[in-house]
């Protein structure tokens, strides 16, 4: 059984069906990059994924367990599956270190020794462990995108959702990021990330999926998507036709 | 003819000011009490509170406060319930206040970036606990200038509860017209008086309201 089961998942804003029947499984381990053009549902998927969009039909699993969109199942889901934004999204009020602890003592009711012990061993993981007092605008984007990671590992999730996470970051900042994933990667994290990095898609990446108005029109190992693309869509987004 | 002096006049304002004061302050908090828990009706997940909590401001909003004064007064004295001017006033000023204050604050909540929910969202929150830990901390900074702001508001429209009656500045200061005949002297001392009140909060909230743009946090 794969870790992440989607299947024939369709979702509509309104009269605009951005996801039109997509079929993926994931297995424990994976490294799945998402490419596509804008517009094609690589976020929508991502986020039905996560619950933050309920699906029209279809069905995801994620580790055995059906997403339903009641908050007991939510929550559960979200538990094991965390998320990283192209935003940041850092809670401002709140240190660095604070940020990671919050959930774990909200959502898993863990002492405030132990949040904060984990608090530290995942900033520093992602090689922040001197910033655990900064506040989040007292912290470059990459620096802010590195707690992200942080705060979404401290709730020991068995898959990370990453969606864009470094398009928001100047270009001298994006390799910081991108090492941590690959360290994750190769740690054996399971990751399902929306990206723009194809270089970092092609050495990282177990499979890359095309996603194109909807559908997921190619899907296979970077290699043969990247250098020999079947359909002229993929070619075409390549810049190869 | 009794003849009065500046300080006669100052002194029967400022004794009269004690209860412009006191109706601000009771206006104030209890508009502020029935606010918060309009807020949570206007912003909470149940349809038939939001909607309630949605007509209640526009009600209050969209209908002079006057007529709010007159309804309380008066209104409650068709059904035979002597209503004295201190308690109308106090209720009504109560209501309005509760609206305008809902409504600042639902603003200052919906400022909150909705990148805050998901991310709350992503890592297992629910509802109760994003508001707690999560939005409302972030939007309680926000609503801090605008509220004492709008303080300011609440201290100016006291003055209407003269017409019911209630002896606040306002209406000493057309009282004591009436023993002196001086109403140039009187009134410039009645407007000197809500100035030295309201200059002070309307200053502060500007303060304020820099200090928390150039710190954009909690320390
Ligand atoms: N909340 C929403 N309400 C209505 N339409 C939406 C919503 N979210 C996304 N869409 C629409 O769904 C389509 C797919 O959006 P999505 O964000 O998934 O694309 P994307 O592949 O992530 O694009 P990008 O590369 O620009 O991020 C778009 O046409 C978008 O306008
Ligand atoms: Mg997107």
């Amino acid at each position: 059984m794969s870790l992440i089961e989607i299947t024939e998942v369709r979702k509509s804003f309104g009269a605009n069906e951005v996801l039109k029947g997509i079929n993926l499984d994931v297995e424990p381990g994976e490294v799945i990059a998402i490419i596509g053009k804008s517009g094609s549902g690589k976020s929508t998927l991502l986020r039905c994924i996560n619950g933050l969009e309920n699906i029209d039909s279809g069905s995801i699993s994620v580790a055995g367990a059906q997403l339903q969109p009641d908050e007991i199942h939510l929550k559960a889901l979200r538990l094991k599956v965390g998320m990283i934004f192209q935003q940041f999204n850092l809670f401002p009020h709140l240190t660095a270190g604070g940020n990671v602890m919050l959930s774990q003592m909200v959502v898993k009711k863990t002492a405030k020794p132990e949040a904060e012990a984990m608090a530290h061993k995942m900033l520093e993981r992602v090689g922040l462990a001197h910033k655990f007092d900064a506040y989040p605008d007292e912290l470059s984007g990459g620096q802010q995108q590195r707690v992200a990671i942080a705060r979404a590992l401290a709730m020991q999730p068995i898959a990370l959702l990453c969606d864009e996470i470094t398009s928001a970051l100047d270009p001298e900042l994006v390799s910081e990021v991108l090492a941590v994933v690959r360290e994750l990667a190769a740690e054996g994290m399971t990751l399902l990330m929306v990206t723009h990095e194809m270089k970092f898609a092609r050495d990282v990446c177990s499979r890359v999926v095309f996603m194109h108005q909807g559908r997921a029109h190619e899907i296979g190992p970077p290699d043969a998507v990247f250098s020999n693309p079947k359909t002229p869509e993929l070619k075409q987004f390549l810049g190869m036709l | 003819m009794i003849e009065f002096s500046l300080w006669d006049i100052l002194r029967n304002l400022l004794l009269a000011t004690r209860w412009t004061v006191l109706l601000s302050l009771v206006a104030f908090i209890g508009g502020g009490l029935v606010g918060t828990l309009l807020l949570f009706m206007r912003i909470g997940k149940r349809r038939a509170l939001r909607l309630f909590a949605r007509y209640y401001v526009e009600l209050f909003q969209g209908t002079p406060l006057l007529m709010q004064l007159f309804l309380a007064f008066f209104g409650l004295g068709l059904f035979g319930i002597d209503v004295p001017a201190w308690l109308a006033a106090a209720v009504a000023l109560i209501l309005w206040t509760a609206a305008f204050l809902a409504e600042i604050w639902r603003g200052c909540v919906e400022a909150i970036a909705r990148g805050q929910w998901e991310a709350s969202s992503s890592l297992g929150m629910g509802y109760v606990q994003q508001m707690r830990y999560v939005i409302l901390p972030q939007a309680l900074r926000i609503a801090i200038p605008p509220t004492v702001g709008f303080s300011v508001q609440v201290i100016k429209a006291t003055a209407l509860t003269s017409i019911i009656g209630f002896v606040e500045l306002s209406k000493a200061g057309t009282m004591v017209t009436n023993a002196t005949f001086q109403p140039f002297t009187v009134y410039g001392l009645v407007a000197l008086i809500y100035f030295a009140l309201c200059w002070p909060l309307s200053k502060s909230s500007q303060i304020l309201e820099r200090k928390l743009n150039v710190a954009h946090r909690n320390h």
